[in-house]
């Protein structure tokens, strides 16, 4: 089973590395085409407004947006979960809009307001290390979207249907069991 | 999250919204380009508060600042500020010439610039979490940048074929903590992000970084010193995003107008050398 991880800006290779620890195949996706080898999607960190701006520039926007009505689970993580969001506190407009949330960016502060913690993430039995870096957070959300999990009762990772999102950088750390779930979530929606 | 992407030399706020618009990942608030320190001369110092506190209102985007090698205090201002990284910068005139300042004693994150692994690992001990190559700043001249990435790759691959006991040589001769060194050793890398900075001028400068394993690229006068900043500015990023395109590197190098003019680095007397301050 092959994943991309969109590789216009940001935390690539870690993404790959994490995604074959957990069993499938990463590939970086540069162009449109070759979301057609992969059965999966993820969305990494990086500057959202610089992804973002690449994304609509390349056609990325209309390919995902077809990529995901064909049912394909997308994961989205920092940048990422900005990029996939309905609705972005303080801006007109969405990127993708694909996932019913309403998300703040830099809402932990600046670069020195960064920290690491251990989070509980339903689904997940121990808890999860998270490295957050001027992370975004999800304000609300919406029908559909189950809430994995809460960091001082602000949501941080979501789930809604085939999509799921993340304030944090789950890649950067040793830890893949988030990337495992999302593994399997692309194995389930393989089977179905 | 930097990595694969462009960071910008920017003067002012509106410079700022531009590198933002074209799709930087960071923006460096100056006072002055390297290129304008050069023909300046003098002492170059941090920039006016104003200048980083007008840059920071106006984008969302992190804002680096420069505090000169080794001073401890313009470091701790910009801190105060709330920049979001700062750059212990060889463009600036070195306030002390044997220490650079302990980066372990701030929370902001620090880049520092090294042309060859012994440098960049020192750097790191200090407690800097992302190097760049020094290049030569302000000369529009790619040459210095390619030789430290060549030298700092060539240098981890040698590390990574040494056995245990030569390494505790090696780090007796480039001068850094054998700890950091057993890392290059084990992992082939860095243990942090490393940038190209000093003489990109043009897309396929930057595209020509990224071939040669740059995490990201920083472009200091190149921008705002070309005809038309807008364009360049999106050229370079895009150059950066699909290095190994070349096609697409041709088709946004079209009618950029001039580059800046560039200076032969032998051209260059010792003095004028930004590379070589800092150890």
């Amino acid at each position: 089973m092959k994943i991309g991880v969109l590789a216009l800006q940001g935390a690539v290779a870690e993404h790959i590395r994490s995604i074959e620890l957990a069993g499938a195949e990463g590939i970086a996706i540069k162009k449109v085409e070759e979301l057609e080898q992969v059965q999966g999607l993820i969305i990494p960190g990086g500057e959202s407004t610089t992804i973002g701006k690449l994304m609509r520039k390349y056609g990325f926007i209309e390919a995902i947006r077809q990529f995901s009505d064909a049912g394909k689970p997308i994961f989205g993580t920092c940048a990422g979960l900005i990029v996939l969001a309905k609705s972005i506190e303080g801006q007109e407009e969405p990127h993708l809009g694909l996932m019913n949330i309403t998300v703040a960016r830099n809402a932990f502060g600046r670069q020195r307001e960064s920290f690491e913690t251990d989070l509980d993430v339903k689904g997940i039995e121990e808890p999860v290390r998270a490295v957050f870096i001027r992370a975004p957070l999800i304000r609300s959300v919406g029908d559909g979207v189950d809430v994995l999990s809460s960091y001082n009762d602000e949501i941080v990772t979501a789930r809604e249907g085939h999509l799921l999102a993340s304030s944090y950088h789950p890649e950067l750390t040793d830890d893949y069991r988030l990337h495992q779930y999302f593994v399997d979530m692309v194995k389930a929606s393989q089977a179905s | 999250m930097q990595k694969g992407g462009v960071i910008m030399d920017v003067m002012n706020a509106e410079q700022a919204k531009i590198a933002e618009a074209a799709g930087a990942t960071a923006v460096m608030a100056l006072e002055r380009v390297p290129s304008d320190i050069r023909a300046a001369g003098g002492v170059a110092r941090m920039a006016d508060p104003t200048i980083v506190e007008e840059v920071m209102k106006v984008v969302s985007i992190p804002v680096m600042a420069k505090a000169r090698i080794g001073h401890y205090v313009e470091a701790k201002v910009l801190e105060s500020l709330g920049v979001d990284y700062l750059d212990e910068s060889e463009v600036l005139t070195p306030a002390d010439e044997v220490f650079h300042i302990d980066k372990w004693d701030f929370t902001v994150p620090f880049v520092c610039g090294a042309k060859d692994l012994g440098e960049a690992l020192r750097r790191i001990g200090e407690g800097a979490s992302m190097i760049r190559t020094k290049g030569e700043p302000g000369t529009g001249n790619i040459v210095e940048a390619v030789r430290h990435m060549r030298l700092i790759n060539s240098q981890i691959r040698k590390v990574q074929s040494m056995s245990k006991d030569e390494l505790y040589a090696e780090a007796k001769n480039l001068g850094v903590p054998y700890d950091l060194l057993l890392g290059v050793h084990e992992s082939g890398k860095l243990p942090v992000v490393n940038f190209a900075a000093g003489g990109v001028a043009t897309p396929a400068d930057a595209a020509l970084m990224m071939h040669l394993g740059a995490d990201g690229v920083f472009v200091g006068s190149g921008i705002f010193k070309s005809d038309n900043p807008e364009k360049f500015a999106r050229a370079i990023v895009e150059a950066t995003t699909h290095y190994q395109d070349y096609k697409l590197i041709a088709e946004v190098s079209k009618n950029l107008g001039a580059p800046m003019k560039g200076i032969e680095i032998s051209k260059l007397s010792p003095s004028e050398r930004m590379s070589d301050r800092g150890w």
